[in-house]
């Protein structure tokens, strides 16, 4: 679906006209229908390694294709971004239009979908984000959670198969948190989308095929959610958090209770206390 | 306090006037106020009236939204009114102190404020009538054969429709700011006008910053969903006239043709 090749990206310091590397020789190849969600603290490359993805920037050495398509292909660009939708943190940021459905249209109009189509596509968009009700209200009028799933059927009424989300819950309240990670996990289960989460909430993290943990431009750790969050103390180095039932697990464990370490859910942990 | 402005506020509804077409809708307006400056006598203004009336009687808007529209407006209406009356020559009716008021000058007055008053509810009809988004729609439409002489007619569109997108958000954004320069002791109310200005600068300058990152991230956004300017793009909602659109036109048309023919009587 999308291969990573070497890639690297630079740019130039703010500060001391330096040369910095955000992302630095990565190479990641993601498979179709995958959840998968890169963790990582401010900084750590990890919006910079979403923006390659879409050929918002262009890597300054390396490949990247979406689906075969390699985003220094001027030609390949609208393709690229049609295929590979994003959503960005700050819901009204994104927003474009003063009227709902109108919002959702954008992407489509923009791709030249003629408007019985774009009008099919806008329904099944905002009745999957479960937004239907809300499709002639403005966008100022809704909540954070709102905003963002329209936000959502605004990349979902471009049909693509690959949708990057850059810390979209990261401004929301917990109601609009779980109402956005639910659609996202419908996205992925129900829709069949492959999924690109990045984030800085563990509990997030959980729902994850893969996790790729990055520091300072690197891939420094991959694997499923128990493979990594059972390196408690590894996470912690790198200035991230486990979840907190993990965390528990894992405290009870260095006190001598005998308990496995990669537990991730308060189910699983009742179940085997 | 920020929550009174109300520029294009829209009245939803379903009635015909509603639905007409907004570039029809356009054209009427430019007609009515091209013509109100035609008129030079009363008698015309009486058919003027009766058509407001009826556009508000037919688009069932509530007659206390449209003197809504009105009253910011007062003071520049009042300030014609009067001028209008001092300064006129011609026959002394009576005078005040200094000021004479003549019977030119009062039948100027009236004449002036009452032309005013027409302009302000012709077009806040339309505004109250025509949401944003068609608005927009029907400028561009209407522009689009300029495009040829160099006007970029959907990139303007495209900024009406941003601008007022974005009008709630930075006034709620203003409120924010505000509020959390007031804990820290910013005083907005006190002061002469000089010291009031002043007072602004730390409002407005987290207030421009924020507005140019949000201007940046909604570029990329906008990038991200494949916007590449007005060529080749489709419209949900496409306009389309239909006979109701038609027939408006033609009898508006003989109506402000009669209208401006009245004066060359």
């Amino acid at each position: 679906m999308i291969k990573i090749e070497k890639a690297t990206y630079e740019y130039k310091s703010l500060i001391d006209d330096s040369i910095q590397q955000a992302v630095k020789n990565i190479s990641l190849e993601i498979q179709k229908g995958e959840f998968l969600v890169i963790l990582g603290h401010n900084g750590s490359g990890k919006s910079t390694l979403a923006k390659l993805m879409n050929g918002l920037i262009i890597p300054s050495s390396g490949d990247v294709e979406v689906m075969g398509m390699n985003t220094k292909d001027e030609e390949n660009i609208w393709n690229i971004r049609e295929k590979a939708g994003m959503v960005f943190q700050n819901p009204d940021n994104q927003i474009v239009a003063t009227i709902v459905e109108e919002d959702v249209a954008f992407g489509p109009e923009n791709l030249g979908i003629p408007p019985k189509e774009i009008r099919e596509r806008v329904d099944k968009a905002l009745e999957v984000v479960e937004m239907v009700e809300y499709k002639s209200h403005a966008p100022h009028l809704l909540s954070g959670g709102q905003k963002q799933r329209v936000a959502i059927a605004g990349i979902l009424a471009m049909n693509p198969d690959c949708i990057i989300l850059d810390e979209p819950t990261a401004m929301l309240d917990p109601t609009g948190r779980i109402e956005v990670m639910n659609t996202i996990k419908k996205l992925n289960k129900v829709e069949a989308k492959t999924i690109i989460l990045i984030t800085h909430y563990m509990d997030e993290a959980v729902e994850a095929d893969r996790i790729l943990v990055m520091e300072e431009g690197n891939i420094v750790m991959e694997g499923t959610p128990k493979e990594i969050f059972s390196q408690v103390e590894k996470v912690k180095e790198l200035g991230l958090d486990v979840p907190q039932v993990t965390e528990l697990a894992y405290e009870l464990k260095k006190e001598g209770i005998d308990i496995k370490n990669d537990i991730l859910s308060i189910e699983e942990l009742v179940e085997l206390l | 306090m920020l929550k009174d402005i109300t520029i294009g506020q829209y009245f939803p509804g379903n009635t015909l006037i509603h639905k007409l077409d907004p570039r029809i809708k356009i054209i009427i307006i430019s007609l009515f106020i091209f013509s109100l400056f035609f008129i030079k006598s009363f008698i015309p203004y009486i058919f003027i009236l009766g058509f407001i009336l009826m556009v508000v009687k037919i688009s069932k808007v509530p007659l206390k939204f449209i003197l809504k529209g009105i009253r910011p407006l007062l003071f520049i209406i009042l300030i014609t009114f009067f001028i209008n009356i001092f300064m006129t020559r011609g026959e002394v009716l009576f005078e005040l102190g200094p000021l004479t008021v003549t019977k030119e000058g009062l039948r100027l007055g009236f004449f002036m404020g009452i032309r005013l008053i027409f302009l302000i509810t012709g077009t806040s009809l339309l505004t109250l009538t025509t949401s944003p988004i068609a608005l927009t729609d029907g400028i561009e439409k209407l522009l689009t054969p300029l495009k040829r002489i160099g006007l970029p007619a959907h990139e303007l569109a495209m900024m009406m429709t941003i601008a007022l997108r974005f009008i709630p958000t930075l006034l709620e954004e203003t409120d924010k700011i505000m509020k959390a320069q007031m804990a820290r002791g910013a005083d907005f109310e006190s002061g002469n006008i000089l010291n009031r200005a002043k007072n602004l600068v730390p409002l407005l300058v987290p207030l421009f910053i924020n507005a140019f990152r949000r201007a940046d991230e909604l570029a990329t956004a906008m990038e991200a969903r494949c916007y590449r300017g007005g060529d080749n793009r489709t419209r949900l909602n496409e306009l389309k006239l239909d006979k109701k659109d038609i027939g408006a036109l033609v009898s508006m048309v003989v109506f402000f043709g009669i209208i401006v023919s009245t004066r060359f009587i």
